[in-house]
């Protein structure tokens, strides 16, 4: 099976310059790999690494050693070491990321927001909004909402809305930061099916859920992030 | 991704007598990639981007532009009309005062028509349809094109502004603080139509602000500057949620939580 995903001996901390430069270790040699199909979820307590994991595969946090390979577009990027320009391209077309809140733009309405990503990679506007409006009917987003922008939505209908603008591509990877977290039990069993349906079709899924039913009926394997954390001699 | 820079920068210096403007600038921007210069007042911003534009003349160093033939030229060994076909043509810069960009004296139609006229437009009717059609896409109303920007809000000047320079299909657009001297809800909606407009035409911008939440929105890639120095460089999203320097780090954790 393809492994699109492989993430070796990374290690990430924080100097903290306002704070007398004091050094934060957050992990240490991080060492797993996804494969096509599988759902791998982090798991630990909170404040263990599990973001910041998500936050380096995406780019958003440098990394200060490892490598982290990204199958793209049939060669291996290292996105711990690649241009901004090429980070770009990997999230436009291989990389996917729901995070645990949704960034609103002004003005923009929340079909629009979930369409851009498809847009993005060239499809015209009729048609990704077609699907956006799909995958909001899926997710049981009030039709009257779909024309607002997402601003004034509560939690669970931002959330939602982040759902579906991570799922509407085919990214082959895709990270998931509690994308659960603020919905009621019928979105999440339709968020569930949702990744279900991505395992079949081969994306390599990588995710932090804290609800525990959803983490059963999703997780192939559990990565216990504490095995990786600097301050388990602490903790144990 | 096409695999050939628009603007090679390297080695960019320019000292005014022993004080430093800006020092040793390199970087190459890409088409259809937003740049996005921050820093605070008197970090050498505002002249990096005039070095850039050639509006000043850099002490050092070269800046290469791509022509449409596909030929890199060095802008500083162009011929001063060249320079200015090309600002008038190929590129476009909007200032922070849009009193800078505009005539204010001659009414809003007639703003937007002078840049085609530059390119050799002549028909006169036709000249007056795409202004209108562009009033339309910065959100002017048509029965304003005889107007006088003297008459238009500072929002609906800085909008005139961005028709004006947009309008000739330039390749490259500099930006100087366009949100600045703004409110937020004018702001707002200057944002997402200039961030429309760079994912519809394909734009690559050079955009100096020094408001971060701008450049977040706006920007792939962000340069901040520090005393005439590019002291931190990344992608947009890493630079903010992971900057690396003190200064950036001082930058960020100053943003007021709304």
């Amino acid at each position: 099976m393809a492994t699109p995903l492989v993430v070796s001996e990374v290690f990430k901390s924080f100097t903290m310059h306002l704070r007398d430069g004091i050094n934060l270790p957050v992990v240490n040699d991080v060492s797993f790999s996804v494969a096509s199909g599988e759902c791998v979820v982090l798991g630990g307590p909170s404040g263990i690494g599990k973001s910041s994991i998500l936050k380096m595969l995406y780019g958003n946090y440098a990394v200060d050693a490892g490598q982290i390979l990204v199958d793209h577009k049939d060669r291996l990027v290292d996105i711990a070491r690649a241009d901004p320009r090429t980070v770009l391209d990997v999230r436009r077309h291989t990389l996917g990321y729901v995070s645990q809140f949704l960034r609103t733009v002004p003005r923009v309405s929340a079909l629009d927001v979930v369409a851009e990503p498809l847009v993005a990679r060239g499809i015209a506007a009729a048609e990704a909004r077609e699907k956006a409006a799909e995958l909001l009917s899926k997710l049981n987003l009030p039709r009257e909402l779909w024309t607002l922008p997402p601003a004034t939505f509560s939690g669970g209908e931002q959330q939602r809305v982040n759902i579906a603008r991570g799922f509407i591509t085919s990214h082959r990877i895709l990270l998931l930061d509690e994308p659960t977290a603020s919905l009621d039990a019928v979105n999440r069993r339709v968020v569930v099916e949702m990744i279900a349906d991505k395992k079949r079709e081969g994306v390599a899924l990588l995710g932090i859920f804290h609800d525990e039913e959803v983490r059963e009926a999703v997780a192939d394997r559990v990565l216990d992030v504490s095995q990786f954390s600097p301050r388990k001699a602490v903790a144990a | 991704m096409t695999d050939t820079p628009l603007l090679k920068v390297s080695g960019v210096s320019k000292f005014y007598g022993s004080r430093i403007g800006c020092k040793d600038v390199s970087f190459e921007l890409w088409p259809g990639e937003v740049l996005a210069i921050v820093g605070e007042s008197g970090s050498g911003k505002t002249t990096l981007l005039n070095c850039l534009s050639t509006r000043l003349m850099p002490t050092t160093g070269s800046v290469e532009y791509r022509m449409r033939d596909g030929n890199f030229r060095d802008l500083y060994h162009m011929s001063e009309a060249e320079r200015r076909f090309l600002m008038r043509t190929d590129w476009g810069f909007v200032h922070q005062n849009p009193a800078d960009g505009l005539r204010m004296t001659v009414s809003a139609g007639a703003n937007v028509g002078e840049r085609l006229m530059a390119v050799g437009d002549r028909h006169y009717g036709k000249i007056r349809e795409t202004a209108s059609d562009w009033l339309t896409r910065v959100e002017i109303g048509t029965d304003r094109i005889d107007d006088q920007p003297r008459a238009f809000s500072g929002g609906m000047r800085q909008r005139l502004q961005i028709a004006r320079n947009l309008v000739t299909g330039p390749r490259l657009v500099f930006m100087d603080e366009p949100t600045g001297g703004l409110d937020v809800s004018v702001q707002a909606r200057l944002l997402d139509l200039v961030r429309g407009l760079v994912n519809d035409l394909g734009l690559s911008a050079i955009v100096v602000t020094h408001d971060l939440a701008v450049a977040r929105l706006l920007s792939h890639r962000m340069m901040v500057m520090k005393d005439g120095h590019v002291i931190e460089h990344g992608l947009t999203d890493r630079v903010l949620d992971d900057p690396r320097e003190p200064y950036t780090q001082l930058l960020v954790s100053s943003i007021l939580q709304v």
